[in-house]
C-alpha cells in the first residue's frame, strides 16, 4: 500500500469572481476614469482571473473626497453604538461567505485553503467584532481624554494577508468614526473588492469606505494628497520609509507596520519536538510570506544536531502544491518578483558557502513553486540573516549561552517579532525582556488574536494594530 | 539511564489539528479502511464473558462481514480464563489470541501472581499478552520498579509478543506519557499501548502521538522497532483514518501493517465495514445490515 493523498481540491467556482471589477467610490463600483485596467493572475498556474480598474489620480481624489463627506456628514455624527452595528453587520456577512472569500484568497493569492479557511477569513471577521465591541466605548478606554475620530484615513495593504490585513486596518478606524479610503496590493485586490462589496451590502453609508486599485502611483497619489488625516501602511520597508519622507512636514498621523527578520530561539531545555512543530508553523505559514515569520533559528549548540534532523523529518511530510487541496501544507508564491527575489536569496545562500537543504518534493510544473528550504551553518554576518527573504527559508545559527543568544537576536535592524522555547518560566521572561521586538512568542508561534496588540520596533514600523493600542492609531487623544 | 522529556501541549494540540484538517478520499481511503480492518484487535473484556461470546467474536473476527470482502482483524484479545476457547476457534488461521494478564485491569497484584498469570495465558496459547503497568508505583516515582516489573513479564511472555499498557487516563500529562513509554520500551516491550477501555480518556490522538514519538526516537537510536496500540474510544472510521494519517507522518510506511500497529476495538469494525460498503456502492447500508459482535 502506498501512502498518498487523492486530490482534495476545493471547487474554483466556489470564488465567484467576476470578469471585470471597478473602483469603490461613494458606495458604488466605478470605472477607472479613462478605462484603464490591469490583469490579476493565479500564482499556481499563471492563468488570468479578472480584469481590475487602475485608479487614475482623478479617481483617488474623488475616492478620498467622498471619504471626507462621509465622515463630516454622516459617520462622525452617527453614535458610537450605530457605528458598531454596521461593523457586527460586516463580521457578520464575512462569516456567511466564508467559503467564497477563502477560495478567491487561496486562488489570487496562492495561499493554501486550510490557512485562508482556518486563519485568515475567521480572523477578519474576529477583527470586526472586536472593534464593533469598542464603538460606543471609546470613552472607557481613554477616561477623559475626550476621543475623537481623525478624520479620512488613507490605508494601504501588502498582498501577504489581503483579506485581514484590510480587516486589521478599516474595522478599527470605522470604529473610531473614521472613514477610509483602503489600497489593496495590485497582486492580490479581489478578497477587497469583495468586502466591498459586502461593504455595499450592509448599506453602510456612502463613501465611509471607499477601495482603490492599481499600482504605486495610486499609493503615492493618497500619501501625496491633502485630505487624509492619517496614512496607515503595511509593506516594505522601503516604501515605509518613502511615506515617512512624504509625510514629514506635514500634520498627518502615520503609523507602518513593516518588515521583519525575527529570531527563533530554541534552548537546550526546550520541548524539542513541540519546538520543532513551532519552528516549521513559524517559517513555512503562508510560504514564509510573514512580516513576523520565524526566519532566522538561534539554537544551543547541544541540541542543534538533533533538532536539526528532527526538523528536516519534519519538512518531509508537509505537502507543497495545489493552494485549493486541502492536504496543502505550502501553496504558491505569490508572485513571479517575489519568487525571484527568493531564489536569488537561496542562491546567495549558496555563494556564502551555507549548505541548503530543501525537501525532495515534486513540486507543481507551472505557477511559482519553492520547495521549504533550510539555510544551514548560517552566520551572522550571513547576507540571509540580516535581510528579509519573505519566503519559505530559514536559515540556522548556533549559540553557546543565553547572551549569545539574545545578542544574535537582536543584530537586525529589524525588530517586529520573535520566539523562545524553554522549559523554564524565569528564562523565559529574562530572555523575552531583553529582545527588542513589538511581539513576543513564548513555547508557541504565529498566534494572533484582535485584542493582542501588533507592531514592531526599529526599521519593522511602529504605532499598534489590534487591542486597544490599535484603537489609539484612530483617534485624537486629549491627555 | 532514562531522561525527563517536556512536552509543550498546545504545540502537540497544532500538530494534531493538522492531522484531522487532512483529507482522506478515494484510493487511499479504500486502501486505509482495508488496513484498518486487519489492524484491529477485536476485544471482549467483561466480567460477563462466556464461552459463547468468545466464540461469536472469534467467527467475526475471521469474517468481519460476509458482504463485502474484508481481511479477517490482526488478533482476538481476552480475558486469560477465555484463551483455551479462542485459541480453539482460531486455529490455523492468521488470527492472533491476545490475553489481557498481570491483574488487568488495575495491576494491582503482586507480580508473582502476574507472572504466573502471564505464563497461564502462555501456556494456554496466547500469541500477544496485554499487560498493564502499576500506575500507583509510576505516579509515586518508583520507576526502577515499573521496568523491573515489565521486564520480568517480557521474562515470562517467552516467545509471546508483550503489549504494555500504560493505561495513560490515569498518568496525568503528556510528559508522564512520554516517561511511561521510555520505561516500557527499554524494559523490553513489543507494543506500547493507550488503555485498557475501563478509565476515561482511553486513547486520543494527543497521547498516541507523545507515544509515536518516543517509538521514533527509539528507533533511531537503536534501529529497534516498537509496535503501537491505541485502545478504546476508538469507534468510527474517521477516527481510525486519522490515527493512520499520524502513524504514516510520525513514523512512516514502514510501521502501517498490523505486525506494528493495531487498534483495540470492539465496535470500529462495523464501522469500517459500513464504510467499506460506502466505498464500493457509493450508499451507505442500513445499519442493521451490519453484525453487531
Amino acid at each position: 500500500m502506498d501512502f498518498k493523498f487523492a486530490p482534495a481540491p476545493e471547487s474554483a467556482d466556489i470564488a465567484d469572481i467576476k470578469a471585470t471589477y471597478g473602483l469603490f467610490i461613494d458606495g458604488k463600483f466605478v470605472k477607472a476614469t479613462g478605462g484603464k485596467t490591469f490583469t490579476t493572475y493565479n500564482p499556481a498556474n499563471s492563468k488570468h482571473l479578472a480584469k481590475i480598474a487602475d485608479a487614475s489620480a482623478a479617481d483617488t481624489v474623488k475616492a478620498l473626497k467622498a471619504a471626507q463627506s462621509a465622515g463630516q456628514g454622516v459617520w462622525k455624527k452617527m453614535s458610537g453604538a450605530e457605528r458598531g452595528k454596521y461593523l457586527f453587520r460586516i463580521a457578520r456577512m464575512i462569516q456567511e461567505r466564508a467559503r467564497e472569500l477563502a477560495v478567491a484568497e487561496s486562488l489570487d493569492g496562492g495561499k493554501p485553503i486550510r490557512e485562508s479557511r482556518d486563519f485568515d477569513v475567521p480572523m477578519a471577521a474576529a477583527h470586526f467584532f472586536y472593534y464593533a465591541g469598542w464603538a460606543d466605548k471609546l470613552e472607557y478606554a481613554f477616561p477623559g481624554a475626550n476621543p475623537a475620530p481623525l478624520g479620512v484615513v488613507a490605508q494601504i495593504v501588502p498582498w501577504n494577508f489581503p483579506l485581514l490585513m484590510a480587516a486589521w486596518k478599516i474595522a478599527p478606524a470605522l470604529a473610531c468614526g473614521n472613514t477610509v479610503v483602503l489600497k489593496p496590493a495590485e497582486q492580490t485586490s479581489l478578497t477587497a473588492l469583495k468586502l466591498a462589496e459586502i461593504i455595499q451590502d450592509c448599506d453602510l453609508p456612502p463613501g465611509v469606505v471607499n477601495v482603490v486599485t492599481g499600482g504605486p502611483e495610486v499609493g503615492k497619489s493618497l500619501v501625496n494628497s491633502d485630505i487624509p488625516a492619517k496614512i496607515a501602511f503595511t509593506g516594505s520597508t522601503e516604501v515605509g520609509k518613502y511615506i515617512q519622507k512624504q509625510v514629514a512636514g506635514t500634520d498627518k498621523h502615520l503609523t507602518l507596520e513593516l518588515g521583519g527578520k525575527a529570531a527563533h530561539i530554541v534552548l537546550e531545555d526546550a520541548a524539542l519536538n513541540q519546538a520543532v512543530e513551532g519552528v516549521v508553523n513559524g517559517i513555512f505559514f503562508n510560504q514564509g510570506h510573514v512580516c513576523c515569520a520565524g526566519s532566522r533559528l538561534l539554537l544551543q549548540e547541544s541540541i542543534a544536531d538533533g533538532f536539526i534532523e528532527k526538523l528536516k523529518k519534519r519538512m518531509r511530510t508537509l505537502v507543497v502544491g495545489d493552494p485549493l487541496d486541502k492536504n496543502t501544507d505550502i501553496g504558491a508564491i505569490n508572485n513571479k518578483e517575489q519568487f525571484k527575489r527568493i531564489q536569488h536569496f537561496i542562491n546567495s545562500g549558496k555563494e556564502e558557502g551555507l549548505t541548503v537543504f530543501q525537501c525532495p518534493t515534486k513540486l507543481p510544473d507551472n505557477g511559482y513553486f519553492i520547495a521549504p528550504t533550510l539555510l544551514l551553518n548560517a552566520a551572522q554576518s550571513s547576507r540571509v540573516v540580516q535581510e528579509e527573504i519573505f519566503g519559505p527559508v530559514l536559515s540556522i545559527q548556533t549559540f553557546r549561552t543565553v547572551d549569545e543568544a539574545i545578542e544574535k537576536a537582536n543584530n537586525v535592524s529589524y525588530g517586529l517579532s520573535a520566539g523562545v522555547w524553554s522549559e523554564k518560566g524565569s528564562r523565559i521572561f529574562n530572555i523575552t525582556r531583553q529582545l527588542n521586538a513589538g511581539v513576543v512568542w513564548a513555547n508557541t508561534y504565529n498566534k494572533f488574536d484582535p485584542a493582542s496588540p501588533f507592531g514592531g520596533y526599529k526599521e519593522s514600523g511602529f504605532g499598534r494594530e489590534g487591542g486597544v493600542h490599535g484603537l489609539h492609531a484612530y483617534l485624537k487623544i486629549n491627555i | 539511564m532514562i531522561k525527563w522529556v517536556p512536552i509543550d501541549q498546545s504545540a502537540v494540540d497544532d500538530r494534531i489539528a493538522r492531522i484531522t484538517a487532512r483529507s482522506i478520499k478515494g484510493a487511499l481511503k479504500t486502501d486505509l479502511l482495508k488496513l484498518a480492518v486487519s489492524m484491529t484487535d477485536l476485544t471482549t473484556l467483561e466480567g460477563k464473558d462466556t464461552a459463547g461470546k468468545v466464540m461469536q467474536l472469534c467467527r467475526k473476527a475471521l469474517q468481519p462481514s460476509s458482504l463485502v470482502s474484508v481481511p479477517p482483524v490482526a488478533a482476538v484479545c481476552v480475558y486469560p480464563s477465555h484463551v483455551k476457547t479462542a485459541v480453539q476457534a482460531l486455529t490455523h488461521s492468521s488470527v492472533k489470541v491476545a490475553s489481557v494478564a498481570t491483574g488487568f485491569p488495575s495491576g494491582n497484584t503482586s507480580l508473582k501472581i502476574k507472572c504466573d498469570e502471564t505464563k497461564r495465558a502462555v501456556g494456554d496459547g496466547a500469541q500477544e499478552v496485554d499487560m498493564v503497568i502499576s500506575r500507583g508505583k509510576f505516579l509515586a516515582g518508583e520507576y526502577a520498579y515499573v521496568t523491573d516489573e515489565i521486564a520480568a513479564i517480557k521474562n515470562a511472555c517467552g516467545r509471546a509478543r508483550l503489549k504494555v499498557i500504560l493505561e495513560t487516563g490515569e498518568l496525568g500529562t503528556l510528559e508522564h506519557v512520554r516517561l511511561a513509554s521510555d520505561l516500557a520500551i527499554a524494559a523490553g516491550a513489543d507494543f506500547i499501548k493507550t488503555s485498557t477501555g475501563k478509565i476515561q480518556p482511553a486513547a486520543t490522538l494527543p497521547v498516541t502521538f507523545v507515544m509515536l514519538e518516543a517509538i521514533a526516537e527509539h528507533y533511531d537510536k537503536t534501529g529497534r522497532q516498537v509496535g503501537m496500540k491505541p485502545a478504546g474510544g476508538i469507534s468510527t472510521s474517521k477516527q481510525a483514518l486519522h490515527y493512520l494519517t499520524l502513524v504514516y507522518e510520525v513514523l512512516g510506511q514502514r510501521w502501517l501493517t498490523n505486525e506494528w500497529f493495531r487498534f483495540g476495538a470492539s465496535s470500529l469494525v462495523n464501522d469500517l465495514v459500513l464504510q467499506m460498503h460506502k466505498q464500493q456502492l457509493g450508499t451507505y447500508y442500513n445499519r442493521d445490515k451490519i453484525s453487531i459482535d
